[in-house]
């Protein structure tokens, strides 16, 4: 048993492994940073620009978390502080079926709710003509996506705050919004820093729901009406065509190695934060 | 005064919306699965498989979609509880409480759990080439059994982290060895909370489609062979969606609808096990 | 209200879910004096402190009736603002729990929250109340730093000054020295002495040499219920009810 265990903590280290082995043959070719900076990508030509892809992920993960954020942390404030116990029971389990509805389901849900909402009334708004397979598409159904994993780390965040200090505020006159504002929130920052960074490496990681509403198009994005090609997006479409273009294997498991790295690098960070607020427990 | 209250009213007021916002957006969602996928469900759907030119308007149903996906969910939770439960068991019954390798273990189970579905994929995809394995029901099933470890390890551990230590000391203390605690207490104590941990790891499986996507490929019939591709429900509505012709985005919904269905049977009868275990245990 | 109390109680009863832990209690807290509730423990005392704040509030499920007047006015009343009444008590705690902030933020707090905006007048409010709690001169040059940082007595004097801060009238204290060393207990009832001259002072203690080293007044429960009242010197030499003497002589505990 001992040996299981020991295997799957080396799960992790398995998977950087064979994705850097696979990965090495473009990385023979040309070095990381050029691949990570050039714009071009023109399989057939030999040319692996991945700064487009790069580019969409910032740019559709940035719009999701800017709209989950905030409306996580108020409804996690809300959920934690002010709730009555009848309340908080009743949508916490309305909220895990928001993260267990599959990537597809949301992926369709965008195309029919999200895209003509964007093509019919946000874009004319700002004068843009579009197909609503918008940067701002993937970022409101992302945005949708990511809502659980943070409002469920935030309240539990704020559950491990002591009581007597919000009683020690409430007791020198202070409402309680001002304990919350001034007291609450100073002390659990860390934790819903931590709670932030689990939902961005969730936003950078999902792949078919922004597929099937972000455009697609590999070029770099100069607006949140512009597509885009996220990069998980980029590793999904080419599957197909991987084996057949010399080196494209090669590059597309490279994006899939520096997805995972960039993805263990947030959650590392934020579970490390997580463990020294609640001291060790989940 | 004046000022605190208006600023707490403000607050309170953008807090109440926020909340309304995210179950109004669940209401929306799911009333767009059933209005969308509702009507376009037919007794065909669900029994009968591809015919030529399904993809294309023609004949047909998912049947070997939703087929291969219970195979590949299921077989896929076989394999990972039977890397979970030792391990969790290892955990809870073995090592000491400030053992390295199981803090180790947990932290790496937790980092596994954030890793997306399509790093799975092309992890999966990596180790079928090294194996010169090719799209098939195998590789999919290794592939999300792996996606769905952490969620079963974690789920399983914490259930049976609750057991409390009084009553494991009790067996050691009657002379069992380590193996009979952890069967015969530890796991029958648990036992709601594992079967819903088994679930959760399921519904989670069967929904996901990046993991499957290298990994399973894709058939118009119903698997007979672990080595041959096989078609999954997400991948279903996946390509159906991706067709010009309206009556297959058609079929899309309804497979959204029975998919979402699935999912919601499973959630709501794990949700049923963890508050019969709430009731049941002893304390 | 007779001459003399800040606080009357008149048959206060509160229940937490099905537990009644106040059984209708009516006393009254004489202005200026020092009072302390007795009795063991899980008898209600810090229900009955916290029910003069209303934190008891805060507890889910709890339920009260009966009046609590506060120089004439009912605190239970539902227009009276809850915060304002707050404002008026001052509440130590047994275990310190400084804000997570700086020591002079901690101070500061308090007049902060209720509209002090001017920097200076929150230097001198701070430096005030800080020689009032007896820490000034060990916190003066350390300001700034963590308040988390200080040992536990400083810590327990500081969240004195915290509360003195927004110039209360009445200070409450729930078993405010069980976590203290007697060096620091004894700068502590030091302080509270010194303190009468100004405020109504209110504490609970199941330390019966504290009570009698620092009650004016005596208030002893047993159980929710009020067994006796009165002035020290007579609870304390000439007890009226036999279960008052069996605690004072520390029979039932």
């Amino acid at each position: 048993m001992r040996l299981l265990a020991v295997l799957s903590s080396l799960i992790v280290f398995l998977m950087l492994l064979a994705l850097y082995q696979r990965s090495r043959p473009i990385l023979a070719l040309h070095p990381l940073m050029s691949l990570l900076c050039s714009r071009a990508w023109q399989p057939l030509r030999g040319l692996f620009g991945f700064l487009p892809f790069i580019m969409g992920t910032l740019w559709v993960t940035g719009v999701a978390i800017a709209i989950a954020v905030p409306l996580s942390l108020l409804t996690a404030i809300y959920l934690s502080e002010y709730a009555p116990r009848a309340v908080r029971e009743w949508t916490a389990p309305l909220i895990d079926l928001l993260a267990g509805i599959p990537s597809v389901v949301y992926g369709i849900w965008g195309v029919l709710v999200i895209v003509p909402l964007i093509k019919n009334q946000i874009a004319p708004f700002f004068g843009v003509i579009s197909t609503g397979y918008t940067i701002l598409a993937g970022g409101i159904v992302l945005a949708i996506m990511v809502f659980p994993i943070i409002i469920h780390v935030a309240t539990e965040v704020f559950k491990s705050v002591p009581a007597e200090i919000r009683e020690a505020s409430l007791a020198l006159g202070a409402t309680r919004w001002q304990t919350v504002k001034h007291v609450v929130l100073r002390k659990a920052l860390p934790g819903v820093i931590a709670a932030i960074g689990l939902g961005v490496s969730r936003a950078f990681g999902e792949t078919m729901a922004v597929l099937m509403v972000a455009g697609n198009v590999a070029k770099i994005p100069s607006s949140v009406l512009d597509p885009a090609y996220p990069l998980p997006a980029l590793i999904a479409n080419n599957y197909g065509e991987m084996l057949s273009i010399p080196l494209y294997d090669s590059a597309l498991l490279l994006a899939s190695l520096v997805l995972l790295m960039v993805v263990l690098l947030f959650n590392l960070f934020s579970r490390i934060i997580l463990m020294r607020v609640q001291g060790g427990m989940r | 005064m004046d000022r605190r209250k208006v600023e707490e009213g403000i607050f309170k007021f953008l807090m109440l919306a926020s909340a309304f916002t995210i179950l109004s957006l669940l209401a929306l969602i799911m009333t767009t699965v059933i209005v969308k996928g509702l009507p376009a469900m037919s007794f065909a759907m669900i029994t009968q498989t591809p015919k030529g030119g399904y993809y294309l308007g023609k004949e047909g149903g998912i049947l070997n979609a939703i087929i291969g996906s219970l195979y590949l969910a299921g077989g896929a939770t076989l394999l990972a509880f039977s890397l979970a439960l030792p391990v969790v068991l290892y955990l809870n019954a073995y090592a000491r409480r400030s053992s390295l390798l199981a803090a180790f273990t947990r932290f790496s189970f937790d980092v596994l759990w954030g890793i997306p579905s399509i790093v799975y994929g092309a992890f999966g995809f990596t180790v079928m080439l090294f194996f010169g394995l090719g799209a098939s029901l195998l590789g999919g099933i290794i592939t999300v059994a792996l996606l769905i470890l952490p969620v079963m390890a974690r789920a399983m551990d914490e259930v049976m982290r609750l057991v409390p230590a009084d009553l494991t000391e009790a067996s050691y203390a009657l002379g069992a060895t380590r193996l009979e605690t952890s069967l015969k207490v530890l796991v029958r104590q648990a036992l709601p909370g594992i079967a819903t941990a088994v679930l959760l790891a399921f519904g989670r499986g069967i929904g996901d489609a990046a993991s499957v996507l290298f990994t399973a490929g894709f058939s118009d019939s119903i698997p007979s062979s672990l080595f041959r591709p096989a078609a999954t429900l997400p991948l279903a509505i996946f390509f159906q969606m991706g067709t010009p012709f309206p009556e297959v985005q058609e079929r899309a919904y309804a497979s959204a609808f029975i998919l979402t269905a699935l999912i919601l049977v499973i959630s709501v009868a794990a949700r049923l096990l963890a508050a019969k275990y709430a009731r049941h245990v002893v304390r | 209200m007779t001459g003399g109390a800040q606080i009357c109680v008149r048959n206060l009863n509160v229940h937490y879910g099905h537990d009644r832990a106040l059984k209708d209690i009516s006393v009254d807290i004489p202005a200026r004096k020092i009072t302390v509730i007795i009795g063991p423990s899980g008898c209600g005392k810090t229900t009955l402190l916290k029910s003069f704040n209303r934190l008891i509030d805060l507890v889910e499920g709890v339920r009260f009736s009966g009046e609590v007047l506060v120089d004439g006015e009912n605190i239970f009343d539902p227009e009276v603002e809850i915060t304002a009444i707050r404002k008026k008590m001052g509440l130590l705690s047994q275990k310190p729990y400084p804000l997570p902030m700086s020591v002079f933020d901690n101070v500061a707090y308090g007049p902060r929250i209720h509209g002090v905006r001017d920097r200076r007048r929150l230097a001198k409010l701070v430096e005030h109340h800080l020689r009032q709690a007896g820490l000034w001169e060990e916190v003066k040059d350390r300001l700034h730093l963590p308040a988390s940082r200080l040992s536990v007595g400083q810590q327990q004097r500081l969240c004195l000054a915290r509360g003195l801060a927004v110039e209360p009238e009445i200070i409450l204290g729930d078993e405010p020295t069980s976590a203290l060393d007697p060096k620091s207990s004894q700068r502590i009832e030091g302080i509270f002495l010194e303190l009468k001259q100004n405020y109504t002072i209110v504490l609970v203690t199941h330390i019966l040499r504290q009570a009698r080293r620092l009650a004016d007044y005596v208030i002893f429960l047993y159980m929710g219920e009020l067994i006796e009242h009165g002035p020290a010197k007579q609870v304390f030499n000439n007890p009226r009810e036999a279960m008052t003497r069996e605690y004072i002589q520390g029979v039932i505990s």
